[in-house]
């Protein structure tokens, strides 16, 4: 079994997002980057327990400068077994997915992993773009695999539930929240994690079209009301016709 | 053109599809053109929808579309795409829009939006539209030039809005290859309120529960305005409650018109996740919890106080 895991290096989840040029970028002093959890948690840790029983190897791809090497070195840690960096910026999501594609197309890989957006853009978008440009069938949202052989049978979320599909690989799949269980790397897995090789590539931005012009902050909210507990015939009349959504 | 992909589910539009193609005409209007709704599959009175804003309904039906595959679905939304010459093709974001947004706009070679929550401005030829990121901590301006966009939108992004009467419709043949996803079987919650991410009305509560076996008084308030009751995470971690009701930010991320949280201090991860409330009402007893800084209205005392007393209050006015 031949896996590749797309992962991408984000922002923790605790930062303060601060703007910087007038809007025109994100300001990035002092914010501590991580492994996309998505891509970390469920994706990269349910392509480990596979090879457990499957054998095989697993890559991971990631797009951008050399500072992405320390979240890359973190999932050589996890488990795989070696990485491929595509030396470029990320751009927006076409770029990255073509990128991707362009690596993937010449790896055999029978399952491609994202996970089901970062934590930062939250577009949702490489994975499905990705299958497109290989021509190959996509499963979105997974939260639970089992494979058998090339088979394998995922539970999506949909809407108020899940759906069992089955799909054979070569296949690419989103993982959220249930595919697998988050796992910390020992002190040998880190160690062993820096003689695993990661193999610098070139790439080029292919869609210069779809482009952040700038960024806002969310307008704040005015001060909370504070209603007395005693009286919630008045946060009742205040939802009813002040705010309108009862 | 304004394409928009009107999903049915067993038959029906939901209201998020209709607010899509309140959106599509929106859209359309501004670029001085027209909008077209396309039905894959068999649906009772697709017509419909040109109270909303379509001039016609394309439907496409063959078999291979009976269940949902993101190949066979994304095919035949870019071949009438490409039949029709649409410069703009609209999807929801949703379970399976985040499956065809992608792959639509790389077949059609477009730009591509995903996940959009303003209506879009019109600057000549480009349009530009607004996406939260960073879980609703900051906001995108996003511009697409390219010929043909392809954009997703968020639900509750504008209401949908009856403008007109039943619109003609047309059957349209395209090919669509045949499905690498096959559906085995789903589960779905039937009957009761609507699913979390669709939720109007939410009802939330966390460990200042104490325990599962006092939900109780939240069902209960919940059943009374007919809401969708929800958990903050580690009530779902404990198992408390099933992880199906974990909103946050890797839970559901929800966008309801009332979302009431009682005994939840407000972490920032929690309130990525509810950010998009349009009024958020707060009960802790805690003044210091951080999450009465986010919200339009605060009670601070007991909930096992206050939650009964707020049912009892809602009952009345409905007496």
């Amino acid at each position: 079994m031949k896996q590749l895991v797309c992962v991408s290096k984000t922002p923790d989840t605790t930062t303060n997002i601060k703007l910087a040029e007038g809007g025109k970028a994100l300001d990035s002093a002092g914010v501590n980057y991580i492994l996309n959890p998505y891509d970390e948690w469920y994706a990269l840790v349910r392509a480990v327990e596979l090879k457990a029983v499957a054998g095989g190897t697993i890559t991971v791809i990631n797009i951008g400068d050399a500072s992405n090497d320390t979240v890359i070195r973190k999932a050589l840690a996890i488990g795989a077994d070696d990485a491929v960096r595509v030396d470029m910026q990320p751009g927006n999501a076409l770029s990255v997915a073509k990128a991707i594609a362009d690596h993937a197309k010449e790896g055999g890989y029978d399952i491609i992993y994202c996970g089901k957006e970062s934590i930062d853009y939250n577009g949702s978008q490489v994975g499905a773009m990705l299958a497109e440009y290989m021509d190959l069938p996509y499963v979105g949202l997974g939260i639970h695999m089992e494979v058998e052989g090339n088979s394998a049978t995922i539970k999506r979320d949909i809407e108020g539930g899940t759906e069992t599909v089955q799909v054979n690989t070569p296949f690419v799949l989103s993982c959220a929240k249930g595919m697998a269980e988050q796992r910390i790397p020992n002190m040998r897995d880190i160690m062993s994690s820096k003689r695993k090789p990661i193999d610098v590539i070139s790439g080029e931005i292919t869609n210069t079209s779809t482009s952040i012009s700038n960024y806002d902050l969310p307008a704040g909210k005015a001060s909370v009301k504070m209603i007395d507990p005693d009286n919630m015939d008045e946060l009742v009349r205040l939802l009813k016709e002040e705010a309108k959504v009862l | 053109m304004v394409l928009v992909y009107a999903e049915n589910s067993d038959g029906k539009f939901k209201k998020a599809v209709l607010e899509t193609v309140s959106y599509g005409k929106k859209t359309a209007d501004l670029m001085g053109t027209e909008c077209v709704a396309l039905v894959l599959g068999n649906v009772d009175d697709a017509g419909q929808l040109g109270k909303y804003g379509a001039s016609k309904v394309i439907q496409v039906n063959n078999d291979a579309l009976a269940n949902f595959d993101s190949q066979t679905y994304s095919k035949a939304i870019s071949a009438v795409a490409e039949n029709l010459g649409a410069q703009v093709v609209l999807l929801n974001q949703n379970s399976s829009g985040v499956s065809l947004t992608g792959r639509v706009a790389v077949r059609l070679g477009a730009d591509c939006a995903s996940g959009v929550n303003s209506l879009p401005s019109l600057d000549g030829a480009n349009l530009q539209v607004q996406k939260k990121i960073f879980s609703g901590k900051a906001i995108s301006n996003i511009s697409l030039t390219a010929a043909k966009k392809v954009i997703s939108v968020t639900g509750n992004t504008i209401q949908p809005e009856e403008t007109g009467s039943d619109c003609p419709i047309e059957s349209m043949d395209v090919e669509v290859g045949s499905a690498g996803v096959q559906v085995v079987s789903r589960d779905e919650q039937t009957g009761g309120p609507a699913p979390l991410p669709e939720a109007e009305l939410v009802v939330s509560a966390g460990r200042g529960m104490k325990g599962p076996e006092n939900w109780g008084i939240i069902e209960d308030l919940a059943n009374t305005i007919g809401a969708t009751t929800a958990c903050s995470r580690p009530v779902a971690d404990v198992g408390w409650r099933p992880h199906h009701e974990h909103v946050g930010q890797t839970g559901v991320a929800i966008r309801p018109n009332l979302y009431i949280a009682a005994g939840i201090s407000g972490a920032i991860q929690h309130l990525a996740g509810v950010n998009s409330s349009k009024c958020i009402v707060v009960i802790n007893k805690d003044p210091e919890a951080p999450f009465f800084k986010a919200a339009d209205y605060g009670v601070c005392a007991d909930l096992f106080d206050v939650v009964p007393k707020l049912t009892e209050a809602i009952k009345k006015t409905m007496s």
